[in-house]
């Protein structure tokens, strides 16, 4: 009797929870659906089907891409994210080793100065840090990545630091006394000991600046649109703007996050936990 | 090997010191004596105390506004995004089939930026709201409700995560031995699972709670504040302040301090419980 009943509390329970499924996904079918419909056939009626009258094809996808000039949008996304992904893990882990292994008072104030910054909210410099950029002609796509690897240092250096902690100091002392300088040592026997918390922290990284809109808006924004500023910039003006190449972008902007997703769906999902715990 | 590092400090340090310099030191000090004076360039700053402090604290400022809707909002989402977090968790933590892939779908709208994520939301409320006549824009209370739809739709998954990862910590004895001793499931969940994933519900109330508190890019792009700029967020309100009108960054300068204040408190009240908990354990 209880395993009947057992077997029905399954059963409902899956039912739901694919229920819950459904309404999860909706949303992001409702857009697709409308990104193939015509642009004054979305505002008003957004839960219906695309129907002979509506269906325009990949209309709004070709002119969504011309509009915001999607695939530079996608390049200049890419390549600044990529680029300082790549900063950080190398400066940060760099940075992490010394201030744990070299004792000081410098060091300790760089350390705290590095963890407060973790607190700050990006409003607080939003104004300032966008004057200083453009006073060092930062405001281009690698110069953002200055920007991105300063901004980024508080989380990563700390994160890195919990690890290199980890590490026993008998390992360095021993490529030391194999005629290791500081340099070798680092690259040959450190840095491939941080590797799993590279990945994370790499993922972490990589997840806020692929996402990231007002530091890009206010630095390179009027030149070079990354992929945020890019949907953004579609808005225009409250009621003029073309629905359809709006639905469409929405979609091509999900896309590579979709795809990046399926493939590493495991390492997503243990880093943003392991931070999340962590910070 | 620590003496020899040492004398590396422009090779290992320079790379991050630098930048952090330029994109976080040099800018948070500038800040925060920017706050004291009135400017529309840096260069042309003239100080002129805390006038602009009492500027944002005044009736005529928004920002009083803002931060009690951004207050409201923060308890709520909070509230509603971890009950339902951990509801789900329970239920992904029963070896039921499917789980993994349950786990995945909850967890995507996590991925997706908040520029796109407010753009979907507005589509959707305002396709419900059509049957009314009005959209989003009309009255504060539709931009409060969507601003917690979508927050639920992107943090329920993540926290969820965390909740699932604390739960199966939980030994399997524990259990096992409440039921034998005639525990019912409220008992069991209320004195055993509970006390046990404590630290996990402070960590995904804080994560909560800081990413309300912060929240603009999906507030910028589902409501954009209106009507008026009375669904802006403080994170928004700030932004506006600088940005909408010549002559007011002085004041949006000094409500970005106030911001930060608040965050550190909350950062601070965070630490606080945090340690107590790790000398309890």
């Amino acid at each position: 009797m209880t395993h009947v009943r057992g077997k029905i509390t399954t059963v409902a329970t899956i039912a739901f929870l694919s229920l819950l499924c459904l309404l999860f996904v909706l949303p992001i079918f409702i857009v697709l659906f409308n990104s193939f419909k015509g642009q004054f056939f979305i505002a008003n009626a957004p839960f219906a089907l695309p129907n002979t009258d509506t269906f325009v094809g990949l209309l709004n996808y070709k002119n969504g891409i011309a509009k915001i000039g999607f695939f530079s949008a996608f390049g200049y996304s890419l390549l600044i994210t990529v680029l300082s992904v790549f900063g950080i893990l190398l400066t940060a882990s760099m940075t992490a080793w010394y201030v744990t292994r070299v004792r000081g008072r410098g060091v300790k104030a760089l350390y705290y100065a590095l963890v407060f910054s973790m607190i700050v909210p990006f409003q607080m410099v939003m104004f300032t840090m966008s004057r200083v950029a453009n006073l060092l002609h930062l405001e281009n796509p690698l110069g953002i990545v200055v920007l991105y690897i300063g901004f980024g240092a508080g989380m990563s250096v700390f994160m890195f630091s919990g690890f290199v902690r980890g590490i026993p100091v008998a390992l360095e002392e021993a490529a030391e006394i194999d005629g290791c300088n500081p340099i070798k040592t680092f690259f040959y026997v450190v840095f491939p000991l941080l590797k799993p918390t590279a990945i994370m922290i790499a993922i972490l990284n990589a997840m806020w600046i692929w996402n990231d809109y007002l530091l890009p808006y206010l630095v390179i924004g009027s030149q070079y649109r990354t992929i945020p500023v890019a949907v953004q910039y579609l808005q225009g003006g409250y009621g003029s703007r073309d629905m359809g190449a709006l639905m469409a972008m929405l979609i091509l902007a999900i896309i590579p996050i979709i795809i990046f997703y399926a493939f590493s769906q495991k390492s997503i999902i243990s880093g943003v936990v392991a931070g999340a715990v962590k910070g | 090997m620590h003496k020899a590092l040492k004398k590396y400090f422009p090779v290992f340090v320079f790379p991050t010191l630098i930048p952090f310099v330029i994109s976080f030191l040099i800018p948070v000090v500038m800040g925060i004596y920017l706050s004291f004076t009135k400017f529309t360039t840096v260069s042309n700053a003239t100080f002129v105390g805390l006038e602009n402090y009492k500027q944002l604290f005044s009736s005529g400022d928004n920002f009083l506004h803002a931060l009690w809707f951004t207050v409201r909002f923060t308890v709520v989402s909070t509230l509603t995004v971890n009950l339902f977090a951990f509801a789900l968790a329970l239920l992904l933590t029963k070896g039921l089939p499917g789980t993994n892939f349950f786990r995945t779908v909850f967890f995507m709208p996590n991925l997706i930026g908040g520029i796109v994520l407010g753009y979907i939301w507005q589509l959707i409320i305002n396709g419900l709201l059509s049957g009314l006549g009005v959209d989003i824009t009309y009255s504060a209370s539709y931009g409060f409700g969507g601003m917690i739809l979508l927050t639920n739709w992107q943090l329920i998954g993540y926290m969820m995560i965390i909740y699932i990862a604390a739960l199966q910590n939980i030994p399997r004895e524990m259990k096992e031995v409440a039921a034998i001793d005639g525990a019912n499931a409220w008992q069991s969940l209320r004195h055993i699972t509970l006390p046990l994933v404590m630290p996990a519900v402070t960590i995904c109330f804080f994560l909560t709670l800081t990413n309300s508190f912060k929240m603009f890019d999906q507030n910028y792009a589902l409501t954009g504040g209106a009507p008026g700029r009375q669904t802006s967020m403080l994170a928004l309100d700030i932004f506006q302040t600088f940005y909408g009108s010549v002559g007011s960054e002085g004041v949006g300068q000094a409500k970005a301090v106030v911001f930060f204040i608040l965050v550190a408190i909350m950062a601070g009240v965070q630490l606080y419980f945090t340690r107590r908990r790790e000398v309890d354990a």
